[in-house]
């Protein structure tokens, strides 16, 4: 057993942080933000989309003689990871899992999008549509970075086998980006802990301000040892329970970032609010959590 | 990322499987909660088993008569003994886990011949002397006095909270030697003899109604100059070495073990209908992410170890609140399961609720667990 990032894994890692800090670092985040703003909602970066896809995004998981990259749903795993950090917009799960199936998808010219029981994201901006999505009708969505339509959905009535039927890639893939939000709002609210003072100190010596965000940390690498496990398993019901663990790790770590950056926290212009947002939007994608519970409880 | 076993730890482990199930069915029954010298006689009996084995000190290293085990290795034993309902370490729990691995570490080649054979063996029991009324989690407040009087230190003072004082025949005792130094300057680590005249110990009873602790009054009590661990008044850099054991592996038995009651409390609640409150069952299932959680992590830390080869880091004060929490909200779910039968003492679990409240206690309370998680992991400043 080396439940640890093995030295590719590391690079991986690194490379795709360097890809997306450089493609859309923070200026690129705002300057998307002031567009939605601008347009009445956001635009999807073709150009972006493409260079993920020549950089292999999509591809992760393609076998190689599909031309995809041949590595497994871990590797995946960490490239979203890095995703969810930046916020970086579109339907990039529902384009990973179609990267087989859909041409193009691999290769970042075809945007995928799916209807994810009652909500899809990205409807106008997708080329193909996957999922019943007739009478869908748009809605004014929370995240700026995020459009949505409502779909006229019945929830059915067996949660359980439902969830258990579900592809783990993709709860794996959303979790993922949870994680990478979460960990980003605890160095969000470390970086600002220690910096702003009052009282003629730095807020972050309160214990008040400490144990928030030692908590955030807590949730993060418990969510983390979660997630990678899962990702290493591929069994859904270890990545339903993982998933659980991620969007409570990206919205309380939000929330909690929101409460140590003070009035800052509750601005247009902090970063905050999209990585809250995003996280809100995320937790409503693939199944809901009680059937996640549920499905948890049954196996017990 | 890999959470496959090799192939020579999964021969490890089929190993141990196998003389557990041959030794198990043999064991005495167990001895009743209150009784202390069964306790002892039964926790000791049990080491000396391991001994017999090969299986004593495994984690420890070689040359103290440790087996030399990689921290997956030791993974596996806890979490084999624990699935084929092994005893627990109990009264050896400080000599295996706090004083020996120091005196391991800091003692000297005769400290070590004479301590550490007798705890790998099952023929001696220590306990941790360390807090004080009024030193807790400043640990490094403690004012017991050591005062040189030849070849001897002539201590006073009061320990309290010692576990299994009752039945020890050490204790590793942090004692004040330099009280004019700063606080963590003055403190040295000794090796007490409890039979040594001038110790008196009190039980204490927990809201268990138990004595799993004592306190310890010590009155001129002469101990040899030779019995202190590391140098005069390096005894706190002594004791951090062990307090970063007591947070490494120290709850994998007890992960395996709360997976295992969660399948149970859900049949429980099969039985008696409690299962068709929807809002029990998404709890049920939210713990078994949880507690999956805790082990996956667990696997973490112990591959973090053994690449770094040693010492496990901080990740231990991550793992200890959350689940130190998480066995809490275990109890609390196993008593909204059992209803008004929580209140009844003779269902086990109503016992291990009640324990379960000491864990965001003992061993360094969770307010200072943020604190260090604060501090040391996410550098943030230290307060006043
Ligand atoms: C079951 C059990 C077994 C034990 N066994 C042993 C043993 O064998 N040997 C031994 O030496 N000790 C033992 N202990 C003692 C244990 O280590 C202490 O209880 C613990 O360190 C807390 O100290 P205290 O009880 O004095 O509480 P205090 O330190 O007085 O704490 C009281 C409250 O104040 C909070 N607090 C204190 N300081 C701070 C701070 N700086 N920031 C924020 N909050 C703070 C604490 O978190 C706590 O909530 C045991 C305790 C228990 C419960």
């Amino acid at each position: 057993m080396h439940f640890q990032l093995t030295d590719d894994q590391r690079a991986l890692r690194a490379g795709v942080r360097q890809l997306l800090e450089g493609r859309f670092g923070r200026d690129a985040l705002r300057a998307a933000v002031d567009g939605s703003e601008r347009q009445g909602g956001p635009a999807l970066d073709r150009e972006l989309w493409r260079e993920l896809g020549e950089a292999g995004f999509f591809a992760l998981r393609l076998p190689e003689k599909e031309g995809g990259v041949g590595l497994g749903l871990p590797e995946a795993v960490l490239a979203f990871e890095e995703a969810g950090r930046v916020l970086l917009p579109g339907p990039l799960v529902a384009t990973e899992l179609a990267a087989a199936t859909v041409p193009g998808a691999a290769a970042g010219t075809t945007v995928v999008t799916r209807a994810e029981g009652p909500l899809v994201a990205w409807l106008d901006a997708a080329d193909v549509v996957l999922g019943d999505v007739a009478g869908a009708r748009p809605v004014r969505s929370v995240d700026p970075l995020t459009p949505l339509h409502r779909v006229p959905f019945e929830p059915r009535p067996s949660p359980p086998a439902d969830t258990a039927a579900h592809d783990p890639a993709g709860v794996l893939l959303t979790a993922a980006e949870q994680l990478g939000s979460a960990a980003r709002s605890c160095e969000l609210a470390v970086q600002h802990a220690r910096q702003r003072e009052q009282f003629g100190r730095p807020i972050g010596s309160f214990q008040a301000v400490k144990h928030l965000c030692a908590q955030m940390l807590v949730r993060t690498e418990t969510a983390r040892a979660a997630v990678y496990a899962a990702a290493v398993t591929g069994d859904p019901l270890e990545a339903a329970g993982a998933r659980l663990l991620a969007d409570e790790a990206a919205v309380r770590g939000a929330r909690d970032c929101l409460q140590v950056c003070g009035g800052m926290g509750f601005t247009w212009e902090s970063d905050v609010h999209l990585h809250l947002k995003r996280a809100w939007l995320r937790t409503e994608l693939g199944p809901s959590a009680a059937a996640s519970e549920e499905a948890l409880a049954a196996a017990l | 990322m890999d959470l496959e076993y090799s192939e020579e730890e999964e021969e490890f482990r089929s190993r141990l499987r196998e003389w557990l199930g041959k030794v198990l069915p043999g064991l005495p029954p167990k001895p009743d909660p209150t009784d202390w010298p069964g306790r002892r006689a039964y926790d000791l009996g049990w080491q000396r088993m391991l001994y017999d084995a090969g299986y004593a000190g495994l984690h420890w290293p070689v040359d103290a008569g440790g087996r030399g085990a990689t921290p997956t290795q030791h993974l596996i034993y806890l979490e084999e003994t624990e699935r084929a309902g092994a005893p627990y370490v109990g009264a050896n729990f400080v000599g295996l886990l706090h004083a020996g691995p120091t005196i391991a570490a800091e003692g000297t080649e005769e400290q070590r011949r004479r301590w550490l054979p007798p705890v790998l063996r099952g023929d001696e029991v220590w306990c941790q002397g360390f807090s004080e009324p009024d030193a807790g989690s400043d640990l490094a407040a403690l004012r017991t006095r050591a005062v040189r009087d030849g070849d001897h230190y002539v201590v006073t003072g009061s320990k309290i909270w010692t576990s299994h004082a009752e039945v020890a025949d050490w204790c590793e005792l942090l004692v004040r030697t330099d009280p004019s130094a700063p606080k963590h300057r003055g403190i040295s680590w000794l090796a007490m003899p409890m039979d040594a005249p001038g110790i008196t110990v009190r039980p204490l009873r927990t809201l268990a109604g138990s004595t799993e602790f004592a306190e310890v009054f010590l009155d001129d009590v002469r101990i040899p100059v030779a019995n202190r661990v590391g140098a005069e008044n390096d005894g706190w850099r002594v004791t951090m070495v062990t307090l970063s054991f007591e947070r490494g592996t120290a709850f994998v038995g007890e992960v395996v073990a709360c997976r295992r009651t969660l399948g149970r409390l859900a049949a429980r609640a099969r039985e008696n209908g409690r299962w068709d409150d929807a809002v029990l069952r998404r709890r049920l299932g939210r713990l078994s992410a949880e507690f999956t959680a805790l082990w996956r992590l667990t696997q973490w830390n112990v591959s973090e170890a053994q690449a770094t080869g040693g010492v496990p880091g901080t990740g231990g004060s991550v793992f200890k609140l959350r689940y130190s929490h998480a066995r809490q909200e275990l109890y609390d779910t196993a008593a909204e399961v059992l209803g008004p039968d929580a209140l009844d003492l003779g269902e086990e679990w109503t016992a291990d609720r009640l324990s379960s409240l000491s864990y965001t206690i003992a061993a360094g309370t969770s307010q200072i667990q943020q604190n260090i998680v604060a501090e040391r992991v996410l550098g943030l400043p230290k307060g006043r």
